[in-house]
């Protein structure tokens, strides 16, 4: 006798919500896996009526686009939830937030009306907070960097230690000066805190703010005396002949209104 | 470089860890922020407890005794408590080079401003985590050297029925259930704050010394003869009571806790919500301290449950639910709690575990009702000796017709996998009743492949070593020593191997017998021992759970200077058998059990007489109700259909048009 999956009501997805969520102070330090087992706990006790899928171990219907490292603070985190019954997503939004741990903070939510969405997160803003880092200091090595074509460096992946450029991949790097402002990681000679943002195109593998810290250790020497603070600003479309960056969710809203 | 941190009590030190976190592995346990956690202001409370699971944070979290005394300590107004946990060597020795103190994950705050901190030894392998903690807090880890601004160190959980090995490390300890302890102890420290400290430490520790249900070591001498036995331990001040009694706590229902469920972010080793159906135990396994030293059996009732499993999924969003018990198949009402839980959840994704349930108490029903959503965890029974004979030195009175009849019913009706827990190096075993675990794998392997007629099905046996433990009847009894534990255990691997027919289809995990030894040392040992633990610690010793960072060598050497000069050795410990003269440094620690009933109960495991289970024979005067003052408080309660709860109703569904 072969055992099969119990009968149940395999409802299916009636609307998918596209959920944007930032995660903040201390909790930069949870991993994807933290995220993702946080989230469904926060999706049961909201009462999400979440769409699972059939088997033996059924899963919710949730998809999760590229999300920031263990340690880097995002304000600009998206997923995917499938849905059985139809949800208001502002109050989804509310529901959400109010489930979530403070830190993992429910920014905004979207009914999804269009394709594609993870194709259109096609580029990150990041901000490098370099507290003992003295912005003059910050210009000369991202000037160094931008005038190299290439600037290889190395990271550790499944199957080994993987060379790649990470150049070609920084379409801006702007320096500016946070010295004398206060910062969380202790105090540090003289206070001078430069400030980099850093505008990333998507690309594979994936150059990270990781990469980014040795890429200007490597072709600039530039190593900051404590570890930086890093937080993803934001994600979504590059907008043509800029390093600007859009809304993701500005189609779903535009094929809303259109359709409302 | 670095300005000097001017601190002021109660402050959170996180801006000083978070410099260091980029640097640690899983840096998310260091930081708190779980669901339901609770951050209460320095200076709103008069005391404030540091509550700690010494072990890493992934094993402490999920504690269920701490978890409750927060909540506990929390739902005063005069008081609160925050929980912290053993770091691992990558950040204590960044903590050490930064000077950073041994925080709180709550509010990260420094464990040295709290009053009391209140330490859960489910296990001694974590006293040296315990040593760890106060000297990252700044505390001399000696409790003879502390002063009025240090808190005072009481230690709680199973391990602390003989809390002699730690008497020169923690300031208190208390036994049994921990709910009321904290409740007396707060309302201690705070009305002798409030009235000034009268005669500071010593006179804190002299009030709850005098309660008679706080054991205050340094209010006890220890007197040894030549040989190295105790001659005796008697109080060194008057009206200190010669004897410290258990807590035990009564009516669970009207003690729902925990009632919000902490909810890590970090992953942990239990996934699930936990909802005790009950405490204690009189199976009467006679190597089981747990089921010595929890009696009487106090049942939640099954609408009790039903509102704290409701309460708890509604509070954490867990998909899995755990009736935890010492044998949860024992409950009066579990075929009801298992149905009406069942039928409440149907069509949910909430699953529900019985994690410990005894053959005999098993039924296919029980077990078809709590799998009914489809998930099938694998069964684990626990016979724990391999030979009839074995069982019943151990009053484990489980034959093997229960465990063939039960893996046959399981395999029948679907199960693929059953788990079996045995122990070796118990009192009177040979090599033979040890080769006997093979054969009863043998005979589940062909039970079931009958049953269920087919040939992949599997059994895993696991088998670790027994560790006599005080309050229980093998308390006098020889600890096997590692070698021969190995010996025996390389030989029953060897049978299962070797066996053709079914070997391929028995899985066996043992682990070797040296930290064993280290556990019953630190188990039965005296006040002597303390020193080993302290040369351990200080040669290295950390967390002697985990086989990758325990060392047996380290222990080994640390004992042979530390007792240099004594008339006693590791194996005087461990080994010895002990008569029923001599004074046991437990002795003045008081279970309940009556140290002549469990004398005789040893007697009786020698001549393999079983004894039975007081809730449906009578009394056999084991001493704790009449000692304790304490009952049996178990259904039936005569509920058969559990209300179905108020329709959750969600907040997120969009407006349908009329």
């Amino acid at each position: 006798m072969s055992r099969r999956p119990p009968e149940r009501d395999v409802a299916l997805a009636v609307q998918k919500l596209r959920v944007h969520y930032a995660k903040r102070g201390r909790l930069r330090f949870s991993s994807h896996r933290d995220f993702q087992r946080a989230l469904e706990r926060a999706l049961r006790r909201a009462e999400v009526p979440m769409a699972y899928s059939a088997g033996f171990s059924p899963h919710p219907k949730i998809s999760y686009a590229n999300s920031a490292p263990t340690g880097v603070a995002s304000e600009a985190e998206y997923v995917e939830i499938g849905v059985t019954q139809r949800c208001d997503p502002e109050r989804m939004r509310a529901a959400l937030d109010d489930a979530l741990p403070p830190g993992l903070d429910v920014v905004d939510v979207v009914t999804a009306a269009t394709p594609d969405f993870v194709n259109r997160l096609e580029a990150s803003r990041w901000r490098f907070e370099l507290p003992g880092v003295d912005p003059a200091t910050a210009q000369v090595a991202a000037d160094t960097f931008l005038a190299h074509s290439e600037v290889i460096v190395e990271r550790l992946m499944k199957n080994g230690i993987r060379k790649f450029d990470t150049r070609e991949a920084v379409i801006s790097l702007t320096v500016s000066d946070e010295s004398g402002v206060s910062g969380s990681q202790g105090s540090v000679a003289g206070d001078s805190c430069a400030i980099l943002e850093v505008v990333t195109r998507h690309v594979t593998p994936s150059v990270r703010p990781d990469d980014l810290l040795a890429a200007l250790r490597i072709a600039a020497d530039l190593v900051p005396p404590v570890p930086p603070r890093v937080t993803r600003l934001a994600q979504g479309p590059l907008i043509p002949g800029s390093s600007e960056i859009g809304d993701p969710f500005a189609p779903d809203r535009a094929a809303l209104v259109s359709t409302s | 470089m670095t300005t000097p941190h001017a601190h002021v009590p109660g402050a959170s030190i996180f801006d000083r860890l978070e410099a260091l976190l980029p640097f640690v592995s899983k840096p998310i346990q260091y930081v708190g922020g779980e669901l339901n956690a609770v951050q209460k202001p320095w200076d709103s409370v008069d005391v404030r407890w540091a509550l700690m699971y010494p072990d890493a944070y992934e094993v402490g979290a999920p504690n269920q005794g701490v978890q409750i005394l927060y909540e506990v300590i929390n739902e005063r107004a005069d008081a609160l408590a925050e929980r912290t946990y053993a770091v691992w060597p990558d950040l204590e020795k960044l903590m050490r080079e930064h000077q950073v103190p041994q925080f709180t994950v709550d509010s990260h705050r420094a464990l040295g401003d709290f009053d009391v901190v209140g330490m859960s030894f489910s296990t001694e392998l974590g006293y040296t985590n315990m040593l760890t903690a106060i000297d990252l807090a700044g505390v001399p880890v000696l409790a003879a050297e502390r002063d009025d601004t240090h808190p005072i160190i009481v230690a709680g959980g199973h391990a602390a029925f003989n809390p002699e090995t730690i008497a020169e490390f923690v300031d208190a300890a208390v036994m049994g259930d921990g709910e009321e302890a904290v409740l007396l102890i707060t309302d201690i420290v705070r009305d002798w704050k409030n009235e000034g400290r009268p005669d500071g430490r010593v006179g804190l520790l002299r009030r709850l010394a005098l309660t008679g249900v706080i054991y205050v070591p340094r209010f006890y001498d220890v007197e040894y003869l030549e040989d190295g036995r105790i001659k005796r331990i008697v109080p060194n001040e008057a009206d200190i009571p010669w004897r410290v009694r258990k807590f035990t706590l009564m009516d669970l229902d009207s003690w729902p806790y925990p009632k919000a469920p902490l909810v890590p972010l970090a992953e942990t080793v239990h996934e699930r919500m936990s909802v005790e159906i009950f405490r204690g135990c009189t199976r009467g396994c006679r190597f089981c301290q747990a089921g010595m030293i929890t009696r009487p059996v106090r049942e939640r009732s099954i609408t009790g449950i039903a509102e704290m499993v409701e309460n708890g999924l509604c509070k954490t969003g867990y998909e899995e639910v755990g009736l935890l018990s010492l044998s949860s198949a024992d409950h009066t009402e579990i075929a009801e709690i298992a149905k009406g839980l069942a039928d409440r959840y149907q069509g949910t994704e909430t699953a529900l575990s019985l994690p410990s349930t005894r053959v005999d108490a098993f039924n296919i029903d029980l077990a078809n009702e709590l799998s009914r959503n489809g998930r099938r965890s694998g069964l684990t029974f626990a016979p724990e000796g391999g030979s009839e004979r074995m069982r019943k030195v151990i009053n484990k009175q489980v034959t093997e017709e229960d465990l063939i009849r039960t893996v046959s019913a399981a395999y029948g009706a679907g199960w693929r996998q059953v788990k079996l827990y045995f122990m070796v190096g118990l009192p009177t075993e040979t090599d033979d009743d040890v080769m006997q675990v093979a054969e009863l794998a043998r005979e589940v392997i062909k039970a079931g492949r009958a049953a269920s007629g087919r040939r992949d099905i599997r059994c895993t046996v696991s088998i670790g070593g027994f560790v006599p433990k005080p309050h229980t009847p093998f308390q006098w009894a020889s600890q096997l020593n590692h070698e021969a534990t190995d010996a025996r255990l390389h030989k029953l691997r060897d049978a299962i191997r070797a066996d053709r027919e079914y070997g391929k289809s028995i899985g066996l995990r043992y682990h070797d017998g040296k930290p064993g030894i280290v556990e019953g040392l630190l188990s039965r040992g005296d006040r002597r021992v303390g020193r080993v633990i302290l040369q351990a610690w200080r040669d290295g010793a950390r967390f002697d759970g985990w086989s990758e960072h325990f060392s047996f060598d380290r222990w080994m050497n640390a004992a042979s200077v530390a007792l240099a000069d004594e008339p006693v050795d590791v194996d005087w410990f461990t080994t010895r058998e002990r008569q029923q003269s001599e004074v046991l440094p437990w002795g003045h620690l008081d279970s309940g059990l009556d140290a002549d009933w469990l004398w005789e109960d040893w007697q009786d495991a020698l001549s393999e007489v079983g004894v039975e289970d007081c809730r449906w024979t009578p009394c056999f005067d084991c001493g704790v109700c009449d000692q304790m003052e304490t009952e049996i408080q178990v259904g039936p309660t005569g509920v058969v259909t559990l209300p179905m709860p108020t329709v959750r109703t969600t907040a997120v569904l969009a407006e349908v048009d009329a």
